[in-house]
């Protein structure tokens, strides 16, 4: 009888472990035989094996661009919850000044700006993803800090947007510039960079004001609605994207001083330098675009150019393609699939759009603007 | 003095409980038996008639409902492609289906439930803002429902049937909606919208109750390294939030998989979520076994059943009905915690309402938004609860 017992146990015991070690044993198996399935419409089986091994992994010897290049799509980290920058549209696809950036990426490998997919992300696990190796790029509002540059991990291209943080307040206060706010009591979102810069600035300039926290953007702009705040604060583009959206926009004003700077830009993972210079080039191709006068409808007008400069961006003469280990046109494929740097300003932000942000730092250094694309040579 | 005497009438026990009392006498005895509960009564009816004001006319005036309507698609399906979308519905006539025939065997409470998805999927055919084609199937959906019902009582071997069709409409479901290469894949990040929420919610909680099972007989097992394993496991997870173990799945694991294996995203947050309510699973089971009086077993014993039997026959099925309350509790929970997914990046219906909100077009329009979104939730909850509180009933649990 006690026999009896002992070897029922032992039969519930097995049937527990057997359990576990399915658990544990289909999670890779799983995974595994999804990724066959996935990579062999492009290539062989015994190929996926050893291509899979090294796939997405930090230190691999293979490089970013053979593994976006065997997907067949680029993964780019985005935002989906910024209004201009990064949302969901009705048709369902993620779009935005950001995600244009990653379509540029996608454009230039490709030759299809929607060989693409967008994998939205919070503020933070953004970083986490991108060591990983979820994501090839990040574009998600991103900004250049030191700490980010040099412990993170990360390498950030060029500056797509200059951002600052700015001040909204009531335009029949009286108030025009910061000194006026002493004793206001000022709104901003819990835990975010602004708070710090909010109390760094009036440290600086000695004003006592009462600061009150939020913790999201629709509690604190109700709040400043309501009048329970004086002014409220975030980044500039973000007070002018929620201007519109008040129910009287012509009665709020938004101070010229910035109490930040905020310079958003890709993000790629370091260690894979031909990956940092595709990301950097794109970008830069964009902004030398814009700066030449080229765009998405006459860009094949200058296809007969006799200018050098114009020639070698959009491949035409020199191998600068190669070197970056892209075809020799991708300048051209970047600017007539995506336009240059100035439409997609103007397709998310600019005057076509609610939002009507002032170029300002975004103009190109020609206007007067800090983009400054190094040349193409 | 006056009031005391009042006070006195009042206690007198004439009346018996259960008597009808007349609109004026009510109202005099219950809300204005005294002069601060009169102004109670009035305070509260003012509050009461201005957030009334507010709400309605908000409802009827204010709200621009253009956000939900025209985002109707991604709220229920998230960017789950155009040209596919047949195969969602599909799964939702074979769904309709099922609930029609169970309506038809079992009558009841799978009756009312259907009646109420019928309602809804009528509500969604007249209302203007869904395409002809949508109506098209919703009104297949219908069809399937109402046929289900009339034609079920007459399906030869009815019960074992419907619920074979229950037992395979899972994987059959997931396999249209995926494909997995005999139809063309759609891949895992862009199942969004209700479709993923319910997905998840589903694997999470179906997933869960055998292994809370097997996790709650570990635990009361005398053998201590599966008693210690079930305890070290229950312990843990139950220890650690949800989130982490999100994160956990989704960051941590495919940094210490091996080099080349990744996990998706939807099978790992899957995998997160069944593993957590498992855990919980487990403590609300053995609440259940160790309400069975010793005098079970032993009977049991007596009548010379051996162990499996007599957990199968005799405790289990006891244990597990007195805790329904307590699982169905869980599963709703679980249900809504699938709603931190999108803190990792995939877009249930939340995720969804909160990307759609930031569309420049419909900006400030966020209480419309979480409105429309609460009441999907509460819908769906509310269907579970009414379930359970039925099939107490039908079990008699707290009555025996």
């Amino acid at each position: 009888m006690l026999k009896k017992r002992m070897s029922l146990k032992l039969f519930f015991a097995c049937v527990i472990l057997g359990l576990v070690l399915f658990i544990v044993g289909c999670t890779p198996e799983d995974a595994s035989s999804e990724e066959e399935t996935e990579t062999t419409n492009e290539s062989n089986t015994e190929e996926t094996d050893t291509s899979s091994d090294d796939h997405e992994s930090e230190n691999s010897s293979r490089s970013t661009l053979t593994a976006v290049e065997d997907r067949g799509h680029l993964i780019l980290g985005g935002n989906n919850q910024l209004p201009g920058f990064g949302y969901l549209n009705e048709t369902g696809e993620i779009e935005g000044f950001d995600i244009d950036f990653g379509k540029a990426i996608a454009a230039a490998i490709f030759d299809d700006p929607e060989a693409i997919e967008v994998r939205p992300l919070s503020a933070d696990e953004r970083f986490t993803a991108l060591q990983t190796g979820e994501v090839d790029v990040l574009i998600r509002n991103t900004t250049w800090t030191t700490t980010r540059d040099t412990d993170l991990g990360t390498h950030f291209g060029p500056t797509t947007f200059y951002d600052g943080q700015g001040m909204m307040v009531r335009a029949d206060s009286g108030i025009t510039s910061l000194e006026d706010l002493a004793g206001a009591r000022i709104g901003v979102e819990t835990g975010t960079t602004t708070e710090l810069n909010l109390a760094d600035q009036f440290r600086k300039l000695n004003i006592d004001y009462e600061q009150v926290t939020f913790d999201d953007n629709d509690a604190l702009v109700a709040a400043y609605e309501e009048g329970s705040v004086d002014a409220w604060t975030t980044d500039k583009s973000g007070l002018v994207s929620r201007l519109e959206t008040l129910s009287d926009p012509e009665a709020h004003t938004i101070l010229d001083e910035a109490l930040s700077k905020e310079p958003l830009g890709p993000t790629v993972r370091q260690g894979d330098d031909q990956w940092f210079n595709i990301v950097k080039w794109i970008t830069f191709a964009t902004i030398e675009a814009e700066e030449l006068g080229i765009n998405s409808e006459n860009v094949d007008e200058f296809m007969d150019s006799d200018d050098p400069v114009i020639r070698r961006l959009l491949g035409l003469e020199g191998d600068l393609g190669s070197m970056l280990g892209l075809s020799e046109d991708f300048g051209y494929r970047v600017i007539k699939h995506v336009g240059n740097y100035g439409e997609i300003y103007d397709r998310h932000l600019g005057p076509d759009t609610i939002f009507n942000l002032e170029r300002g730092l975004n103009e190109n250094w020609t206007n007067g603007g800090l983009l400054y694309s190094p040349p193409f040579r | 003095m006056d009031l005391n005497t009042e006070v006195k009438t009042e206690l007198a026990p004439t009346s018996p409980p259960g008597v009808k009392l007349g609109l004026g006498t009510w109202l005099r005895k219950k809300l204005f038996n005294n002069w601060y509960n009169s102004i109670l009564t009035l305070v509260s009816i003012l509050v009461i008639y201005f957030m009334t004001k507010g709400i309605v006319t908000w409802l009827l005036t204010e709200a621009d409902w253009a956000v939900v309507t025209d985002n109707f698609k991604l709220f229920m399906v998230g960017q789950y492609p155009l040209e596919y979308l047949w195969r969602v519905w599909l799964s939702l006539v074979f769904v309709s289906l099922l609930f029609g025939l169970s309506a038809g065997v079992w009558k009841g409470t799978i009756l009312h439930l259907s009646s109420v998805l019928v309602i809804v999927m009528v509500i969604h055919t007249l209302v203007p803002f869904t395409s002809t084609n949508t109506k098209l199937w919703l009104v297949g959906c219908i069809v399937c429902v109402i046929g289900g019902y009339l034609a079920g009582p007459k399906l030869p071997k009815q019960k074992p049937f419907v619920l074979l069709g229950w037992f395979i409409s899972f994987p059959v479901i997931l396999f249209i909606i995926n494909g997995y290469g005999i139809l063309p894949k759609v891949s895992t990040n862009v199942w969004g919208g209700l479709l993923l929420t319910l997905i998840l919610s589903i694997v999470a909680i179906v997933g869960s109750i055998p292994i809370g099972i097997l996790l709650a007989l570990g635990r009361t097992s005398k053998l201590p390294i599966i008693k210690y394993f079930c305890v070290i496991y229950i312990e843990t997870i139950r220890g650690v939030p949800l989130i982490t173990i999100f994160f956990m799945s989704i960051f941590m694991f495919p940094l210490f998989l091996p080099q080349g294996l990744t996990i998706n995203n939807v099978v790992s947050a899957m995998i997160g979520a069944t593993l957590f309510t498992a855990a919980y699973m487990a403590e609300n089971v053995r609440g259940g076994l160790q309400s069975i009086p010793n005098g079970q077993r032993e009977a049991g014993r007596a009548l010379g059943l051996n162990p499996v039997q007599l957990m199968y026959f005799i405790i289990m099925p006891q244990a597990l009905r007195a805790v329904i309350p307590a699982i169905v509790g869980q599963s709703i929970s679980m249900f809504k915690d699938t709603s931190l997914v999108t803190i990792v990046g995939l877009m249930d219906l939340l995720g969804i309402a909160q990307s759609v909100k930031s569309n420049p077009d419909y900006l400030g329009s966020i209480m419309e938004v979480y409105l429309y979104v609460a009441v999907i939730y509460w819908m769906i909850a509310y269907s579970m609860s009414y379930g359970s509180q039925r099939l107490e009933k039908n079990l008699g649990v707290g009555k025996r």
